[in-house]
C-alpha cells in the first residue's frame, strides 16, 4: 500500500520537495503518517498544532484511515486572496 | 458558475458577462490586488502557490454555500498563483443576483471564507527578506 504525499508554500521550501510516495502499513491515519514524517523531518513537527490534514483534496480529522493509493495533504493555515485584511 | 485557479493575468470582464442577466439587477465585483506595503514593509512582489484540485473544489463549495443562502443568479470565482506584481489582481469573485443587497452580501460572504478554506497561499517578498503568511487556523474546516 502506498500513499502520495503534496506538501505546498512553507512546508513544500522547508523539506525541499513537493511530492513523496510512502508506504503505508495496516490501519495507519493520517494522523500517524504525519507523526512518522516528523521523525523523518522534525521542522516538520514546528507545524504539528496549526496544520490541518487532507485526504483526496478533502480535510479529514487526524483519525481518518489510509487506504492504497490515497493523496495526502499537510495544509498550513491558508493566507490566499487579497493583501489587505 | 465559474471556478478557475490560473496563473494568467485576471481580467473582470469576461467573468461580468459570465454571471449578468436579464432578469438580475445586481452585480458585484470584488477585486483582490497586491498591496506595495504590508506590516510598515515595503512589498516588492507577491508569489501564490495552491493545491489546485483541492482549491477549485473548495471554492465550489463556498459558492454553493452562498448560493444556498442567498437568491443569487450566478458567481464566478478566479484565483492566481505564481508571482504577482503590485497592482495586480490575485482574486476576483463576481456574483450576480435580482437586488443589491444580496449581491453585496453574498460576495462579502464568499470573499471571507475564502480566505479561511481554500488552500492558497501568499508568500511576500520584500527588500532584504520573504516569508510565506499563514492565516488564522480555523477549526472544523
Amino acid at each position: 500500500m502506498k500513499a502520495k504525499v503534496k506538501f505546498f508554500a512553507a512546508l513544500r521550501e522547508m523539506l525541499g520537495t513537493s511530492e513523496l510516495s510512502l508506504d503505508l502499513s495496516d490501519g495507519q491515519t493520517v494522523g500517524d503518517l504525519y507523526r512518522e514524517l516528523c521523525d523523518r523531518f522534525p521542522r516538520l513537527a514546528e507545524y504539528g498544532s496549526i496544520l490541518l490534514y487532507s485526504v483526496n483534496a478533502e480535510y479529514v480529522p487526524p483519525e481518518h484511515p489510509l487506504r492504497d493509493g490515497d493523496e495526502v495533504a499537510f495544509i498550513p493555515p491558508v493566507s490566499g486572496g487579497c493583501g489587505a485584511d | 458558475m465559474q471556478i478557475e485557479i490560473t496563473a494568467g493575468p485576471l481580467a473582470p470582464e469576461p467573468f461580468l458577462q459570465h454571471v449578468r442577466r436579464d432578469d438580475s439587477g445586481a452585480v458585484a465585483l470584488f477585486l483582490g490586488v497586491v498591496r506595495d506595503n504590508s506590516h510598515g514593509r515595503r512589498v516588492l512582489y507577491l508569489e501564490y502557490d495552491a493545491y489546485p484540485e483541492m482549491a477549485e473544489r473548495k471554492l465550489r463549495e463556498v459558492a454553493e454555500e452562498a448560493q444556498a443562502r442567498w437568491p443569487i443568479t450566478d458567481i464566478a470565482i478566479a484565483h492566481r498563483t505564481g508571482r504577482l506584481e503590485i497592482g495586480e489582481t490575485s482574486l476576483l469573485v463576481a456574483v450576480s443576483s435580482p437586488h443589491r443587497h444580496d449581491a453585496f452580501a453574498a460576495c462579502h460572504h464568499i470573499v471571507d471564507r475564502i480566505k479561511e478554506v481554500v488552500p492558497i497561499w501568499k508568500k511576500e517578498v520584500w527588500e532584504g527578506g520573504e516569508a510565506w503568511i499563514e492565516g488564522e487556523p480555523v477549526a472544523g474546516k
